[in-house]
């Protein structure tokens, strides 16, 4: 669904979304190495399990929730992407173990 | 000129639940409120229908409490039916958690005399130790020396309740008017009007539910009410998965799976904003109960402004001065909120508060302090 910049650099980050390595250029958010790589919801809400996607991308409205390295409810477009980062769906509430 | 059968001040919980009470017995009610800017601690809360240590050595106000909260049942059932909106109460009971052998001394104490003091009524309650307490809530960290329980105990979203005593009052055909901050009422002997931006509100009655705002108008229909603002600070997190079974007094999940850390007491005069010092302490006590916090994120913190009397009880009454002009503000609006939808609002249209309210009359506060 998204093109990439013609101006963005050549190198590339390999990240693991949804345990699919993927490639992203340096400074990229986990949410748009998301968005790059699906076009379904990335998320779905805690309450009523409603799908949802990043969406403000400027940590505003908090429909990017992902786990990112095992850490649940992340806001994915504040999160710069790093090497061998993985990024997985927030379905629905964080568990809590105790 | 608009007639009303009943003029009440203020649309927070107190004001809209005596409204939605007076409009729900067919009496026309109109609610005139403040604008955004108004202190409001309906909004800011923490959203306890809590009746343990409610009522220390004020054995009417442990009973009153215990009814608003027998009551909120029926009350947010009846709420849901009329309006569709859910208030999100629950009664599953409730703890207070030690985090010392003193604390729970002293917790154990003050139960046994709130039990003494219920007489006919039976405050029943338990004092359970780390095991017991663990049982209940399995989340709770070796820190916890035991906990207070009673079964009275339990809490609503105070939003969702607002919003739906503001729907119900309208379809019981009540008025709102927004932006409406009263500052001058003309008072006779059951006869009050208000002129807001060009329209005069008349009727027989007048129910000051201003809250903090109730001192100065009091001032005007001969009633004292020494209200003050004490600060309360709360943090929220992100929403879990469910955790916590059941509220605790400082600490709770709400149904959406956010958990609420609060409240502080603090004397800042009208500043409501947060302070580091006072949310760290929060977060460290929150913490030290259930360690599994220490990860769980923060995703808000703020502070509201608590309506307090001198002696932090209710404060009801009618103006001696004006029959008709009624005053009802309390600390603890979420909880009360039944019995003041219920009860209060038939009392305002009996034109008299009974026997059982005088323990809260403002009489209270005429006696002079020895020097
Ligand atoms: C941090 C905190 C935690 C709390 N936790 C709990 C809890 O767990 N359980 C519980 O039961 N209670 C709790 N409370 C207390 C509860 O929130 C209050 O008792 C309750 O909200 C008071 O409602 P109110 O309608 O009297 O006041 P408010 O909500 O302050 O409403 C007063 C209304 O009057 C209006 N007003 C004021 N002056 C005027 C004027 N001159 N003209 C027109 N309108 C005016 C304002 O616009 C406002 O809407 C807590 C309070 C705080 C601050
Ligand atoms: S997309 Fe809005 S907060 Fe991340």
């Amino acid at each position: 669904m998204f093109k990439l910049l013609p101006d963005t650099p050549s190198e590339r980050v390999t990240v693991l979304v949804d345990d699919v390595t993927v490639q992203v250029p340096p400074g990229y958010t986990a949410a748009a190495a998301m968005l790059m790589n699906t076009d379904e919801a990335t998320r779905t809400t805690a309450t009523s399990n409603q799908p949802r996607a990043p969406y403000c991308m400027m940590g505003v409205c908090f429909e990017c929730l992902m786990e990112i390295n095992g850490v649940p409810n992340q806001q994915g477009c504040l999160v710069i992407v790093s090497e061998g980062m993985r990024i997985n769906r927030q379905q629905g509430k964080r568990e809590i173990n105790v | 000129m608009a007639d009303f059968d009943a003029i009440v001040v203020g649309g927070g919980l107190v004001g809209t639940a005596v409204a939605y009470g007076l409009a729900r017995r067919g009496r026309k009610a109109v609610v005139l409120d403040e604008g955004d800017i108004a202190h409001r601690a309906s909004r800011g809360n923490f959203g306890l229908v809590w009746v343990q240590s409610k009522g220390f050595g004020v054995p009417e106000y442990q009973r009153w409490t215990r009814r608003s909260s027998e009551d909120w049942g029926a009350f947010s059932a009846q709420l849901q039916k009329e309006t569709g909106i859910a208030s999100g109460h629950e009664r599953p009971g409730g703890v207070t958690l030690c985090l010392t052998e003193e604390e729970l001394d002293k917790r154990r104490r003050m139960m046994a005399q709130l039990h003494l003091e219920a007489g006919e009524t039976n405050f029943e309650y338990e004092i359970l130790d780390h095991a017991q307490t663990k049982k209940l809530i399995p989340a709770i960290g070796p820190q916890v020396v035991g906990a207070s329980y009673t079964r009275y105990d339990g809490a609503a979203n105070p939003l969702y309740t607002l919003r739906a005593l503001h729907a119900a009052l309208l379809q019981h055909g009540g008025r709102y008017v927004p932006n409406a901050r009263v500052e001058h009422i003309n008072a006779a002997p059951n006869q009050f009007s208000i002129t807001i931006n060009g329209t005069t509100y008349a009727a027989p009655r007048l129910v000051l539910g201003a809250g903090l705002g109730n001192k100065a108008l009091g001032e005007k229909v001969g009633l004292n009410v020494p209200v003050r603002p004490v600060r309360g600070q709360i943090i929220v997190t992100e929403r879990v998965a469910p955790v916590l079974p059941m509220p605790t007094l400082m600490i709770r999940q709400t149904v959406e799976g956010t958990i609420m850390i609060g409240e502080s007491r603090e004397d800042a005069g009208w500043i409501d904003t947060t302070t580091p010092e006072i949310v760290h302490t929060l977060a460290e006590r929150a913490v030290k109960t259930f360690p599994f916090l220490r990860d769980v994120r923060i995703v808000r913190t703020w502070a509201a402004l608590r309506v307090m009397a001198p002696d932090g009880l209710p404060i009801y009454e009618q103006s001696r001065d004006f029959p008709g002009a009624f005053v009802c503000t309390c600390h603890s609006g979420v909880t009360l909120a039944a019995a003041h939808a219920l009860h209060y609002a038939q009392y305002v249209i009996d034109g008299a508060l009974p026997p059982e309210l005088a323990r809260f009359s403002t009489r209270r506060f005429d006696v002079q302090a020895a020097a």
